[in-house]
């Protein structure tokens, strides 16, 4: 395995932009190297989004590592990208399982057995779930409802606009117009949450932005970058009626800050098309 | 208007795309300096800057991010530049779509140091 893992980190040093995180990730929790997986699932996920097998890794890692609400946001965002993901059937369903409710347990683990009927050990599953009865004999329970899942995500993760961006709690900030919080989250230097007090006054500054770029006939303002000692920060409107706020320390390079920024607004766009 | 600040508006106005730079007092929006391409209203870009450097400075410090160094619009057309220098003063560049924006950074952060 330690030779993978070394093949793998190679491959991924070679080519970072490769698919090849997926496997590395997946061998370095095997492994239970979970900070170094999670570090890998976190850098793919920056790069495929939209991918979901990178999110699922992220919510593999998330698992072993029990931080289960974050997990069952990422395999929530895995069925919302493909419906019929085995893996994220199978993890949703260990998470109701190992959150006492077997009943939509059941409902996951058995869509997941549909899908997959030659997996011996999910069909055992199913079995024990379903209290010893043979698999096939169970009638598929009634799917969780939606809008419980909806509001386990909403209660389980302040930053579920951002789910799978790095960051995504503490150097991404979703606001409306009037300045009022819709996602993400920001933390100061000393760990403090200043989400609030920021959120305050982002609409306000992305709205001058736009009125400095108008005025002076710049055109159409597309971002406003501020660079800190320490950190630097990208604001843009993901919508025309949401600002965003993306942190990074001023250690990256200061071109990094924009693409960071864009690929929130991403994923801001889509959550805001999903919730409204 | 301060002579002492001409030969470094100049300098930076004679990078490529540049259409003006000013020294701005942040406080109240005033021009220091100026020297300018024609078409750019000296008055409306100082008070403009001003007012978004005070309104990102509050926001960089109530989100604990400290001063600001350097400010960076960037619009479909062109750029607005900030850089704030020691006491009230910030130096100001309005840029075209097709500038070196590296190195205007650079050579905004080295005069900013050298205003006072």
């Amino acid at each position: 395995m330690t030779e993978d893992i070394r093949a793998l980190s190679a491959q991924y040093a070679a080519d970072p932009s490769s698919l090849v995180f997926l496997r590395l990730g997946e061998a370095l929790r095997q492994r239970g190297q979970l900070e170094a997986a999670l570090k890998v699932a976190l850098g793919g996920l920056a790069r495929y989004p939209h991918l979901p097998d990178a999110h699922d890794l992220y919510a593999r890692v998330l698992t072993d590592r029990h931080d289960f609400a974050t997990a069952f946001d990422a395999w929530d965002t895995v069925l919302r990208l493909m419906p019929h993901h085995i893996g994220a059937h199978k993890g949703i369903g260990f998470l109701y399982y190992h959150a006492g409710e077997p009943q939509h347990a059941l409902y996951h683990l058995r869509l997941a057995a549909e899908l997959d009927p030659e997996d011996s050990g999910l069909r055992t599953a199913v079995e024990r779930v379903a209290g010893g009865h043979e698999i096939w004999d169970t009638a598929l329970p009634e799917a969780p409802p939606p809008r419980e899942e909806e509001a386990r995500a909403a209660t389980v993760s302040g930053g579920e606009p951002f789910v799978g961006l790095e960051g995504a709690r503490d150097r991404l900030l979703l606001v409306d117009q009037n300045g009022l919080r819709l996602g993400g989250g920001l933390a100061g230097p000393d760990g403090r949450d200043v989400s609030e007090e920021a959120a305050a006054i982002l609409a306000g500054t992305t709205r001058e932005a736009s009125r400095a770029a108008r005025l002076l006939e710049l055109g159409e303002w597309t971002h406003l970058t501020l660079e800190g000692a320490e950190v630097g920060a990208c604001l843009l409107n993901p919508t025309t009626d949401t600002s965003l706020l993306a942190a990074m320390d001023a250690g990256f390079p200061a071109g990094q800050l924009s693409f960071f920024a864009e690929r929130a607004a991403k994923a801001a766009r889509a959550w805001l098309e999903r919730v409204r | 208007m301060s002579p002492a600040y001409a030969p470094l508006l100049e300098a930076l106005t004679r990078l490529r795309g540049i259409r003006g730079a000013m020294v701005v007092a942040a406080q109240d929006g005033l021009v220091v300096a100026e020297s300018l391409m024609g078409g750019v209203k000296g008055s409306a870009l100082a008070a403009m800057a001003a007012s978004l450097t005070g309104r990102a400075t509050e926001l960089s410090s109530r989100a604990g991010f400290g001063v600001p160094r350097f400010l960076h619009l960037q619009a479909t057309d062109g750029s607005l530049l900030v850089a704030p220098a020691s006491g009230d003063l910030v130096l100001v560049a309005v840029a075209g779509r097709d500038v070196p924006l590296g190195l205007l950074r650079l050579e905004m952060l080295r005069m900013a140091e050298r205003l006072s």
